[in-house]
Order: C-alpha cells, then sequence, then structure tokens
C-alpha cells in the first residue's frame, strides 16, 4: 500500500473515530453530571423555589401527555396514507409523484415554520373558528393549548410514520396478497387481514420513533401551548402543559440564577436524553428483527 | 308438497352470497375513496403551511404597520431593531447570521461526515462498520434543545478558554453544536449513496490494478457524487431551519459582520426569541411570519433540489429510479 493510500484511509478513519468521539463527549458528560441530582424525588416533585430545588414530574407528565395525544392523531392518519403508498397507488401517476413529493418535503419543513403553523393555522384558525362557532365567541380553543401543540407535533411526525409503514408494507411477500386474493377475498379485505396484520413492526417501529421526536421537539411547542411553569398539571384539552425540552430551554436560558439551576438542568436533560435514547434503540431493535424476518 | 328445507336453502345460498359481494364490493370501493382522501389531505398539508404561514406575513405588500412593510425589511439601514420608539425592521442582518452559522457548520460537518461515509462504506471491515452506523444514529436521536445546551453551558466556556475570545457565544460556537446535529444527515444520505454503486464499477476498476483507496476515491466516489450532492444539500436545508441550537449558542445579536467569534442572531431563533411578545397581527408579527415564509421556500426549494439530484443518480447507476 502506497503512502498517500495508507492516508486517505487514515484521513476517513480519523472523521469516523472524531465524529464518535464527540458524541462519547457529549453523552459523558451529561450524564456524569446528571447523575448527581437525579433521584426518586426528582422525577416525582414539581419544580420549588424558583426552579432550583425540586423535581420535573409536571414536565414529564406533559410530554408524555402530549406524545400520547399526538400519536392518537399522527399513527392512524400515517398508517392510511402508506396503505395508499404501498397498496393503491401507481408509481407512474401524477397524483402519487406529487403525494410523494409533499410527505418528502414535509419532513424537510424547519420545526420553527410547523410553530408558525401550527399558531396561525390551529390556534388562530380552527381554534378561533371553533369559539365563534360553539362557544358564542367565548375564548376556549383559540389560545395555545396542550392539544394544538399535540396537533401541531402530529403533522410533523406524519412523515416519520408513513415512511416507516409503508417500508414494512412493502416487505411483505406478493405472494400473500396473491393468495388472499385468490381465495375470494376483496382488496380491503386483503389489506386488512393480511397486509396489516405482516405490518404491526413498522407501524410500532414508526409510532416510536415519531414519540421520540415529539419528546424532545421544542421549537413547533414554543408558541402552541408550552407554558414555563404551571402550578398544576393539565387535565382539559385547552390547558396549557410543561414540556421536557421547552424546561431545558427555560432552564438554560431564563433562570435568574444559572450556578443554582445547573444541576437540577443537567438531570433534567439526562432524563430526557434517556428517553429519547431508550425509544431509539427500542425501534432500531424491532426494525432489524423485521429485516432478518423479511429476508428469511 | 312441501318442499324440503335443504333444497330452499340451496335456493337462498347464491342470493345471500351475492348480497353479500355487492356489499363488500361497495365497502371496498368506499374505503379506496377514503384512502385516497387522506392522501389528499397528506398533499394539502403542506399547501397549508404555506398558506397559513403566508397569509399572516402577505398584509405587508399593501400596508405599512408600525413602520413594518415590504420594503422596509430590505431598505437601509441595515439594522434589525424591532422593540424601539422608531423600529427598524430589516432582514439582512438576519439573514447574514444565517448564512454565516450555515456556512460555518458545513465547514465542519461535511468533511467529517463524507469521510467518514467513505470509510464506513469502503475501507471498514464489516463488524466495525455494524456498530459505526447505529452509533450515528443515536446522534441524529439527540434532541436539539439537548445539542443548544451542550454548546451553551460546556462548549462555549471550552472554546473561549481554547481560543481567548472576547465573547463566550458567537456564531463558531453554534455552527460546530449545528454541525453536530446536520453530521448524521450528510453521512446517512451519502453512506446511502455510495452503497448503491453497483459491484461490479469496484470489481472493474480493482481488476484494472487500482488500489482500494484509487478505486474508492476515482470510481465510488464520482459515480455517487449526485447522492452526495443530494446530501449537503439535505444538510444545508436542515442547517437553515435549525432554531433550538442557534437560539440558545450563538449569542443573538443582530449584527452585520463576518467575524465569526462574534455574536450572531440568525432567522429562525429571531422569530423563536421574539413571537411570544409581540402584538397579534402588529407589523412586527407580520415581518416574523414574513421571515417564517421566506425560510419554508428555501428550505422546500433546497428539499426538491436535493430530492432531484438523488434521482438523478438512481436514473444514472441503474436507468431506473
Amino acid at each position: 500500500m502506497k503512502a498517500i493510500d495508507r492516508s486517505v484511509v487514515f484521513l476517513c478513519g480519523a472523521a469516523t473515530v472524531l465524529i464518535l468521539v464527540m458524541l462519547a463527549v457529549i453523552l459523558g458528560n451529561i450524564t456524569f453530571h446528571g447523575v448527581e441530582r437525579l433521584s426518586a424525588e426528582f422525577l416525582t416533585q414539581p419544580p420549588r423555589q424558583g426552579m432550583t430545588a425540586g423535581g420535573i414530574f409536571p414536565a414529564i407528565y406533559g410530554t408524555v401527555l402530549l406524545v400520547l395525544l399526538m400519536s392518537i392523531a399522527a399513527v392512524p392518519f400515517g398508517v392510511i396514507v402508506a396503505i395508499y403508498f404501498a397498496e393503491y397507488a401507481k408509481r407512474e401517476s401524477r397524483f402519487y409523484r406529487w403525494t410523494r413529493m409533499a410527505v418528502n418535503n414535509l419532513a424537510g419543513v424547519p420545526s420553527i415554520v410547523f410553530g408558525l403553523f401550527g399558531l396561525g393555522f390551529f390556534v388562530h384558525g380552527i381554534g378561533k373558528a371553533l369559539d365563534q362557532g360553539i362557544y358564542d365567541g367565548r375564548l376556549m380553543l383559540g389560545q395555545p393549548s396542550i392539544l394544538w401543540a399535540a396537533m401541531t407535533m402530529a403533522v410533523l411526525t406524519l412523515p416519520v410514520v408513513i415512511i416507516t409503514v409503508e417500508e414494512t408494507m412493502r416487505a411483505v411477500p406478493r405472494e400473500y396478497r396473491e393468495a388472499s386474493l385468490a381465495l375470494g377475498a376483496t382488496r380491503l379485505q386483503t389489506i386488512l387481514r393480511v397486509v396489516l396484520p405482516q405490518s404491526w413492526s413498522g407501524v410500532m417501529t414508526g409510532a416510536i420513533l415519531a414519540v421520540s421526536r415529539g419528546a424532545g421537539e421544542v421549537a413547533r411547542v414554543l408558541f402552541t401551548g408550552a407554558a414555563y411553569f404551571l402550578p398544576r398539571l393539565p387535565t382539559r384539552a385547552n390547558d396549557q402543559f410543561m414540556q421536557l425540552g421547552y424546561h431545558i430551554w427555560v432552564l438554560a436560558t431564563q433562570s435568574p440564577d444559572v450556578e443554582a439551576t445547573k444541576p437540577i438542568l443537567y438531570s433534567t436533560v439526562l432524563v430526557l436524553l434517556a428517553l429519547t435514547f431508550l425509544l431509539n434503540v427500542t425501534a432500531m431493535v424491532i426494525r432489524k428483527r423485521m429485516r432478518t424476518w423479511a429476508a428469511r | 308438497m312441501r318442499s324440503s328445507p335443504v333444497a330452499s336453502e340451496l335456493l337462498r345460498i347464491p342470493d345471500a352470497t351475492h348480497r353479500y359481494r355487492k356489499r363488500r364490493q361497495f365497502l371496498d370501493k368506499m374505503a379506496e375513496v377514503l384512502i385516497l382522501c387522506f392522501a389528499s389531505i397528506a398533499m394539502a398539508i403542506i399547501l397549508l403551511i404555506f398558506v397559513y404561514v403566508g397569509r399572516e406575513a402577505l398584509p405587508l405588500f399593501w400596508e405599512t404597520n408600525d413602520g413594518a412593510n415590504i420594503s422596509s425589511s430590505f431598505a437601509p439601514p441595515v439594522v434589525w431593531q424591532p422593540v424601539s420608539t422608531n423600529p427598524r425592521y430589516n432582514v439582512i442582518p438576519l439573514v447574514l447570521g444565517t448564512l454565516k452559522v450555515t456556512l460555518i457548520a458545513m465547514l465542519f460537518a461535511t468533511p467529517l461526515a463524507l469521510g467518514a461515509a467513505l470509510y464506513t462504506s469502503e475501507f471498514a471491515p464489516v463488524r466495525i462498520r455494524e456498530w459505526i452506523k447505529p452509533a450515528i444514529e443515536l446522534l441524529a436521536g439527540i434532541p436539539s434543545v439537548v445539542m443548544g445546551f451542550f454548546a451553551l453551558i460546556v462548549l462555549a466556556s471550552w472554546l473561549q478558554a481554547q481560543l481567548g475570545l472576547s465573547f463566550r457565544l458567537n456564531a463558531l460556537n453554534a455552527g460546530i453544536a449545528l454541525a453536530l446535529a446536520i453530521i448524521p444527515i450528510i453521512y446517512t444520505v451519502s453512506e446511502d449513496a455510495l452503497n448503491a454503486v453497483p459491484q461490479h464499477y469496484r470489481e472493474a476498476s480493482l481488476a484494472l490494478g487500482a488500489s482500494k483507496v484509487q478505486t474508492a476515491v476515482r470510481v465510488v466516489f464520482p459515480a455517487a457524487m449526485p447522492g452526495i450532492g443530494a446530501a449537503m444539500i439535505l444538510g444545508f436545508g436542515r442547517a437553515i431551519g435549525e432554531t433550538m441550537i442557534v437560539l440558545m449558542a450563538s449569542g443573538g445579536a443582530a449584527i452585520v459582520s463576518l467575524s465569526p467569534f462574534d455574536s450572531t442572531r440568525t432567522m429562525s431563533a429571531t422569530i423563536a426569541a421574539e413571537l411570544g411578545e409581540v402584538v397579534f397581527g402588529g407589523g412586527h408579527y407580520r415581518i416574523l411570519f414574513f421571515i417564517g415564509s421566506l425560510l419554508f421556500v428555501i428550505t422546500s426549494l433546497l428539499n426538491w433540489i436535493g430530492d432531484r439530484y438523488n434521482r438523478r443518480m438512481r436514473l444514472k447507476l441503474f436507468g431506473a429510479e
């Protein structure tokens, strides 16, 4: 091997190692400082004394509620669109090309633009209209709330769900569909009873990936319903809520005493990171199982 | 004579089956229509985003509101001073700030991500490869607010100590954190592109006596070039729109400066920082939605071009998409 060859391989290897080292530094630093304050009390208590003491329970609660509401909206919708892409779409049709382009584009829209859309469409558009129509103009739904934040989040996670589910549906062997149709089942019966049951892993992966993205997202809930601090937990659809990612941002940039909040901040970051990593790794494992199953 | 129940049963079954089939076929048709409706909604969402973000900015074109209209956002003086007795809404400092931070991020991310992609797809042993890819996927899983936090608390202090900077938070700090966020995108897309290059390209090159490195650099890399271009464009698009990292790590001063060591404010960070405090429907509010529309148009364009490049590569390599 010539010297120049060796140096190319070395440089490429070094780039890889550098990326991995940076990942390790981030994870190591956060874990090292984060475990200090981590305790059962931290996970179950609300913040106290201007966020310099207590825990983050309301933020965890708000996050879970948010991603639940989001999944209820995004997963069924995403699955139906995925059924269109995998089962009904004619590849050469213009409608297919446009929907495909729209979904791809949706994945690339900046999160802050989604935030603006959520405010303009859900809060000021639909919310205000519902207030006029149902509540005689009283301010009920025409304000930022957990419902609209979840809807905004659902729009964002839609492409993730669609692409993952479609991928698994395409992996279901053609013979399964043919066998079902040959037995006299209609197309819908084939999809509901044969293709969909075989694609559950894809639906699961899509939902998990969507949740992991939703949990840490801040820019989108900034104007659509996240709150700095709330004395009580959200109970109705038009309540505001606290969220882990937003809480981190608040603690890091709006705190009156940065040094005092730092340990809490680190632990909050660790909780969020652990949550997203757990979800991502689960999705990865399911996906890997699915691939080996499809290859069999 | 009494007809036997068996016979009547025999007569009835075809009828029932017929009705059953009719109903099934009707349901089938309904389901198809419904599914098409949902697909149309998915397509409509992207239009809705444009309409609802653009709608709030549109009045700027024909009216002046708190001294804000469409020409004031580009006319001199080049200052962004939305909160003052004489507010000035010139978006050029924000556009420049965005470009500066994005370019710094690309400068860091591109060589690292492409080097890693080349290493994983061409040089690394299979067992190591299987570890690198999930690790970089984990990097992609780090929420941007966590990356922003890391840049704000740890990276900024380290950079300041190493380089002796006068400002803790600056464009360089944000750029490096942003690079970490876009490395996974550039890496994944370009690694896919390198992997998509057919094996016989490599075999032909090796058979002609080229070394493994020569093959990688002169044959595989050029063949995957459109895909790599797409990777860079997609990374660029993501960097332009990224909000939380720059909001937390760049310092936030809307000044015109080319120095990477100055505090910087980007378009996305401006929206995030200021929309909470503006009057609904006022000039400042409209300008922020105008910036949002700009971001939407720019990123959509970049995504579209990236998609095109990717498709072109598949066309070139396989003669089909």
